[in-house]
């Protein structure tokens, strides 16, 4: 590989992708690089999640492609597609921990599915992911019992166990307290930079989010509107990026789902 | 009335497109479980979770349909003088009929119900997207453990349901019905074919099993990952079970004894 594609991770071209009439992508085109923290910023239901569940496989474009390591991940065989799933890690928006295991035996999960370690490796293993996230002391918790954000650092300990080379975080700060939030912002740039990862973080929390990303996406109405750096982007004219960053209620992008005007709506003939 | 031949017409689509997708999902089931081989645990468990927890209604519904077969048999017997051979009767019902039959009736009820909801469940809130996403296939994972569960489960549940009935029979006979112990067992001795009569029962009891655990997860796997959805899954497990069973018992009873 040349030096200009080849520190490129992830590549998208060109991806439309509809649920049923609504159109949630509409041409959208991003690179993701190597060894860098990259956030997909947008509001909420333009896609965000949905873009991560194309990039892992799970869902398949319309029109574009994807490509992971300079592969098309919609024209894998099943086989290379877990192979390549073996080295992604991914957060769940919602967690989404198995219920019948324990907090413990939930991060050790990946361990025993495709690593044959020792127990005592295992157990350090999992202790040392489960510490990362301060819940060391709720190993033995199960998942029902955990609160929201609780769950979510365990579902975090889970995705990254088996130190993948690309991990996707759907809404990491979602629900945490500024303390435990903190430390998962400077957790997700130190793992990135000591594991030599790279890292994709979907989330609305600007602050948070520009510390640590070495490039911003935003995306609106099916495209990606703006990208750079956060500097750049805090200093972009557009009009999108400036509602976005500094939070305002009016501008280009609506706060509301797509519906009629609400005086038509609440005044105009009933059915 | 056009109306009415356009719904049949979609609902006749709709059911073959889900015979279509049930079977490629059976096939992709079906490929995963090689693998179990190498992983008898996940199969115990489920056997555990499907079989043994089972047990106790295959056995207290086993035990008391054995009675009251006995009861009604020796009312109609012994009009002609026929009670010693009650326990022909018996037997035959219960190995032929009754064993299979409503263990998979039971099965469905117990067994594939609880499947259904558990892999809904388990689709509704994204563990098996996030299992695909830890590149662990829930087919293999999830799905073949059960299904082969499932299968191994329910003759041997029939089985246990018959031996059960059968002692349940051989009680309320001698100890109420003052039919001669000897003769209760002699009789059916003489008259129970193993290949003609346990070998069918066996066999009803296999395809059973198959088509319950079937229709129990892929229920589950189809299911809409919603509320209701695993609800509405839930509750067609149950009634497809039933008619399948049903309706294949006929067919192979006419096949078998036709
Ligand atoms: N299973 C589905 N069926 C139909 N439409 C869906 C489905 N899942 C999501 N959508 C639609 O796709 C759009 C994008 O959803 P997505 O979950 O990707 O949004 P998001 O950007 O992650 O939002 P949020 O920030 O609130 O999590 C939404 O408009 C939603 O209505
Ligand atoms: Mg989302």
């Amino acid at each position: 590989m040349n030096g200009t594609s080849g520190d490129i991770l992830v590549d998208v071209r060109g991806l439309c992708f509809s649920r049923g009439e609504r159109v949630i992508f509409d041409g959208v085109d991003l690179q993701i690089r190597r060894g860098q923290v990259s956030a997909i910023m947008g509001p909420s239901g333009t896609g965000k999640t949905t873009l991560l569940r194309l990039i892992g496989g799970q869902l398949r474009p319309d029109a574009g492609t994807v490509h992971v390591e300079g592969r098309d991940v919609h024209a894998m065989s099943h086989r290379e597609l877990y192979a390549l799933r073996r080295r992604m890690g991914m957060l769940f928006q919602s967690g989404a921990l198995f219920t019948h295991q324990s907090v413990f035996e939930n991060v050790a999960f990946p361990l025993r599915e495709h690593a044959d370690l020792p127990e005592p490796v295992l157990r350090d293993l999992v202790l040392m992911k489960l510490e990362a996230v301060g819940l060391r002391g709720a190993r033995d918790m199960m998942p029902g019992e955990l609160s929201g954000g609780m769950a979510r650092r365990v579902a975090l300990a889970r995705a990254v166990v088996l130190d993948p080379m690309m991990i996707l975080y759907d809404e990491p700060f979602a629900g945490q307290d500024p303390i435990s939030m903190g430390t998962l912002v400077s957790l997700i740039r130190l793992m990135n930079d000591t594991l030599s990862l790279s890292s994709v973080i979907v989330s609305h929390d600007v602050v948070e989010t520009s510390q640590i990303a070495d490039e911003v996406f935003v995306l609106s109405e099916g495209r990606v509107v703006e990208s750079g750096s956060p500097a750049e982007l805090a200093q972009s004219e557009s009009a999108w990026v400036q509602q976005f960053f500094n939070a305002l209620p009016d501008g280009p992008v609506p706060f509301h789902y797509p519906a009629p005007s609400l005086g038509d709506d609440l005044l105009g003939p009933r059915p | 009335m056009m109306g009415l031949f356009a719904g049949l017409g979609r609902r006749t689509i709709d059911s073959f497109g889900r015979l279509g997708r049930g079977t490629m999902f059976l096939l992709r089931a079906l490929a995963g479980m090689p693998g179990l081989l190498l992983r008898p645990g996940l199969v115990m468990q489920q056997l555990y979770a499907i079989g043994v927890l089972s047990l106790l209604i295959i056995m207290v519904s086993g035990t008391f349909v054995g009675m009251v077969l006995a009861l009604q048999g020796y009312n109609t017997l012994v009009t002609f003088g026929a009670e010693q051979s009650l326990g022909v009767l018996v037997a035959l019902s219960l190995l032929r009929e009754l064993g299979p039959v409503v263990t998979a009736l039971l099965f469905g009820g117990r067994a594939g119900s609880a499947l259904t909801a558990e892999i809904g469940l388990m689709k509704t809130t994204e563990q098996l997207s996030s299992m695909e996403m830890m590149a662990v296939d829930p087919m293999r994972r999830i799905i073949a453990p059960r299904l082969l569960a499932g299968f191994l489960a329910m003759p041997l549940l029939a089985a246990i349901f018959s031996f059960l009935g059968i002692m349940g029979a051989h009680v309320v006979s001698t100890a109420a019905l003052g039919v001669d112990d000897g003769a209760f067992w002699s009789q059916m001795q003489a008259a129970v074919d193993f290949r003609e009569d346990v070998m069918n029962g066996v066999i009803k009891s296999l395809v059973f099993g198959f088509v319950a655990s079937w229709i129990a997860v892929y229920e589950g796997y189809d299911a809409v990952p919603t509320s209701e959805g695993v609800s509405r899954a839930t509750t067609r497990t149950v009634v497809h079970t039933s008619l399948a069973v049903l309706g294949l018992d006929f067919v192979l009873t006419a096949v078998m004894f036709g």
